[in-house]
């Protein structure tokens, strides 16, 4: 994205186009990464409701994969994870491993 | 018709307040607050004007109050003075550098400590960088009518920033005077409807407010305020056509007295310009050629207006009522020097600080100061380039 010059910038600093954060990626924070070990999901959804970030998408009612562009590490998707007798189904991976 | 009134400088600009109609006024009422405000309180207990008044816990909820109701797209007003001014600090650059154009008297007093309630301009001075623009007044009429074109200006769609309408605490604030008033709807037609930018409160377009802006646009902001800083000169001398038109009486950036063909020149800002005023037409009976120079719009200063007002004389004082601790000269010496500074040919400057914490400022501390320039103006030799007067050695 082309930055803009101090002529092009909004008076005050203020935010005319709602909604832009979407355009904000923070992917790049991340340090650890959730991965979704598919065969330990029993769809309950507690990591949807948990993420500060909505970076967990949905699809038909089912989970699918992460929507890393967005997604901090945070891990709290993994804490929350109860898996499948006892397996579970989010694991954090150190980034660049 | 306008309408001659007896008032003090407090009641005269509470008045234009009203008559400027605003949404919200968000005050702090106790001391350091002015009778301005008990004023303003007891139009609103009245009803006659609509303007919601909250009263807030300090200064710092104030502004912080000021910003969020304007914002949301009002007119929006306080009034302060001193410490007030002083916990309002760092709310003062969010108001600027949101670009809201909120309006605010300052009844300017000094700074503790020591603990002391008079006239001072270190209050104003302080914040005087802080993105508003400052219209200074000699008198009760100039607070009034600066406090009129106060909101054309702030509100002018070019500019958006707030204004501090800076008078002297005591001196003009408490003190009776005679002027002249405007009749409420010419005030509220010269003033005119408020105009919303991004207003919070327009839910169809919703926007953000005070977003974290990263080194990466920073600034790019900073720049951008600047810019719009050069733009107010023009607005402000615009603005006083228009209030002379209604008035009859003549407004510009400074206001200069007698000092085209002067040699020696005084720069006072607010009530003690009057009575360095008499003094000059004193000098002027002996023949010497004294002439005086009153800064209106002190921020943004017109550097360049000022320096080509003041280049021609061959000494100058600038006589400052707030002192620069560590930096040497008092602040308006340090902007009047700067203006000059592009000029081979230009005065000697001296400056002379007074009337601290409502120390009068008398005639005679006129003619000494004038008496000195003459000897200045003859011999080219400074005895001391920045001096205390009316103070015990």
């Amino acid at each position: 994205m082309k930055l803009k010059s101090w002529k092009e910038v909004n008076p005050g600093a203020v935010i005319t186009d709602a909604g832009n954060s979407r355009e904000f990626k923070t992917g790049s924070w991340r340090s650890f990464k959730p991965v979704w070990i598919e065969e330990n999901c029993i769809q309950c959804l507690f990591c949807w409701i948990y993420c500060p970030d909505m970076a967990i998408k949905v699809k038909d009612g089912k989970r699918a994969d992460f929507d890393y562009d967005f997604c901090k590490g945070c891990g709290l998707c993994a804490l929350e994870c109860p898996g499948k007798k006892g397996k579970k189904a989010i694991i954090m991976v150190e980034e660049g491993k | 018709m306008a309408k001659v009134v007896a008032v003090t400088g407090n009641e005269a600009v509470a008045n234009a307040l009203r008559q400027a109609n605003p949404d919200v006024c968000a005050v702090y009422p106790i001391t350091p607050q002015t009778e301005m405000m008990q004023r303003f309180s007891s139009f609103v207990s009245d009803g006659k004007v609509k303007t919601e008044l909250i009263l807030v816990e300090s200064e710092h909820s104030a502004m912080s109050s000021c910003v969020g109701a304007s914002a949301a797209g009002g007119r929006v007003i306080t009034a302060t003075s001193s410490q007030g001014l002083a916990l309002m600090w760092e709310i003062l650059f969010i108001a600027s550098g949101t670009r809201l154009p909120i309006v605010m008297p300052v009844v300017n007093r000094a700074l503790s400590a020591p603990l002391n309630i008079h006239g001072d301009h270190s209050d104003a001075m302080g914040a005087r960088d802080a993105g508003w623009i400052q219209l200074w007044s000699e008198n009760g009429q100039e607070a009034y009518d600066n406090t009129i074109q106060a909101f054309r200006i702030a509100e002018h769609m070019d500019i958006r920033l707030p204004a501090m309408i800076c008078m002297d605490g005591f001196i003009i604030s408490h003190s009776i005077e005679r002027l002249e008033y405007l009749d409420d709807q010419d005030v509220q037609a010269f003033v005119g409807e408020f105009k919303q930018l991004n207003p919070l409160l327009d839910i169809e377009h919703p926007v953000s407010y005070g977003p974290l802006i990263l080194p990466d646009y920073y600034m790019e902001y900073r720049r951008a305020q600047a810019e719009v800083a050069t733009k107010v000169a023009q607005v402000v001398l615009d603005v006083a056509e228009d209030f002379a038109r209604l008035s009859g009486r003549k407004y510009g950036l400074f206001e200069t007295y007698r000092l085209d063909d002067a040699e020696i020149g005084l720069v006072i800002l607010n009530s003690a310009a009057g009575t360095s005023k008499d003094v000059i037409d004193e000098f002027r009976d002996r023949g010497i050629k004294a002439g005086l120079f009153k800064p209106r719009l002190y921020r943004p200063f017109p550097y360049e207006e000022t320096g080509e007002a003041l280049k021609h004389l061959k000494a100058l004082c600038v006589l400052d009522r707030a002192d620069c601790f560590g930096g040497s000269f008092g602040p308006v010496f340090v902007d009047i020097t700067t203006s000059l500074y592009p000029y081979r040919e230009k005065p000697i400057l001296i400056n002379k600080i007074y009337g601290l914490g409502g120390r009068d400022y008398l005639p005679g501390h006129a003619e000494l100061v004038l008496n000195e320039l003459v000897d200045v103006a003859q011999t080219g030799t400074v005895r001391n380039y920045k001096e205390y007067i009316g103070v015990r050695e």
